[in-house]
């Protein structure tokens, strides 16, 4: 399996953001989306990534960019999760059927159960800009991401 | 994956900041290795990379430069952007590494009445240093440390950077050399 490359229209999907709340991509037409997939709630290397993104949000904002953090977790465990992170950004919960958006991505490693540690970029029109799947245990930082939204043209960049 | 050039330089990221006249250093600007790292005075792992580095400056002696740049993770732990300041706020009074040294030994204590108790302890301008912090003078320096290490693929703290590429190993003493002598 292999991800969905820059150029393919980014597969629409509705996934709980909270217990009672869901998420719908194609709502988020108009700007950059970031979509970061990863293995599991908790495991020390999600971790440092999601704290990561966390601090770099201001900066994600000004592009306008939406951020998602996506994995397998429960919405229920996300709660947990992102509450004892502090994180001000959504996790979404690929849970049930466990990981088809991961699939649909090409991003679920079906011998772990778990998605990889992949990163979209999709542009205003929902098309995929820029993807990137790390190596398994390294969080592939910040870099990649900022690098992508610049180059999605069209979005104005107020320094 | 995306193009496979991308894929190699987000593996193995570069220093996108050489270091220059804004960081603090320590060992002579002609030696052959240089380290930088990127730390988070609360972080525990930095806590405990802290001796590491020390013992690889005094291993290495006059063949390293060492510069220390701020990597606040200040949503997990809400002391480390004021303990940076504080660390700025000595630099300013040129007793940078002392306070750094101190701010990796007393990790438990590093609210704001703490970090006027380290600053008495090496003889600060008092007055200054507390306006500093309050004033938050040095933040923009911090940030700019911070966006640095962003740019250069920084994933976490603390994350070294040898001879301008960061280090994807461990940093215990042994790995810290290997990765030096790979780079040589």
């Amino acid at each position: 399996m292999s991800a969905l490359a820059a150029g393919t229209a980014a597969p629409d999907f509705e996934l709980k953001s909270t217990p009672d709340q869901s998420v719908r991509l194609s709502d988020f037409r108009g700007r950059p989306v970031i979509l970061a997939f990863y293995p599991a709630d908790w495991s020390p290397i999600c971790t440092d990534q999601m704290a990561l993104y966390n601090e770099i949000l201001p900066e994600f904002k000004r592009f306008q960019a939406a951020l998602f953090g996506i994995s397998i977790d429960h919405a229920w465990c996300h709660l947990a999760f992102a509450q004892s992170r502090n994180l001000h950004f959504p996790l979404l919960a690929d849970f049930h059927p466990k990981g088809r958006v991961a699939q649909t991505y090409g991003v679920y490693d079906d011998d772990i159960g778990m998605s990889e540690r992949a990163l979209f970029v999709t542009d205003g029109d929902g098309k995929i800009h820029w993807s990137y799947v790390a190596p398994i245990g390294v969080n592939p930082g910040a870099d990649g991401i900022l690098t992508a939204l610049e180059s999605v043209a069209h979005v104005a960049v107020p320094a | 994956m995306s193009t496979g050039l991308q894929g190699a330089t987000l593996d193995r990221p570069r220093l996108t900041t050489p270091i220059g006249p804004e960081d603090h250093t320590t060992g002579p600007s002609t030696a052959r290795v240089t380290v930088v790292e990127y730390g988070d005075y609360e972080c525990p792992f930095c806590g405990m990379a802290h001796p590491v580095v020390k013992e690889l400056l005094r291993f290495l002696e006059d063949d390293m430069l060492f510069a220390f740049r701020h990597f606040p993770l200040a949503q997990i732990h809400p002391h480390a952007l004021d303990a940076a300041i504080a660390a700025e706020a000595a630099g300013a009074q040129g007793r940078f590494w002392e306070m750094h040294d101190l701010l990796f030994t007393h990790q438990d204590r590093l609210a704001p009445r703490d970090l006027l108790v380290l600053a008495r302890s090496i003889d600060l301008d008092l007055e200054r240093f507390a306006e500093d912090l309050t004033q938050r003078t040095y933040e923009p320096k911090v940030r700019r440390d911070f966006m640095t290490g962003v740019r250069s693929g920084v994933n976490g703290t603390p994350t070294f950077f040898i001879n301008g590429v960061r280090h994807n190993g461990g940093w215990d003493l042994e790995s810290l050399l290997d990765g030096i002598r790979a780079t040589l």
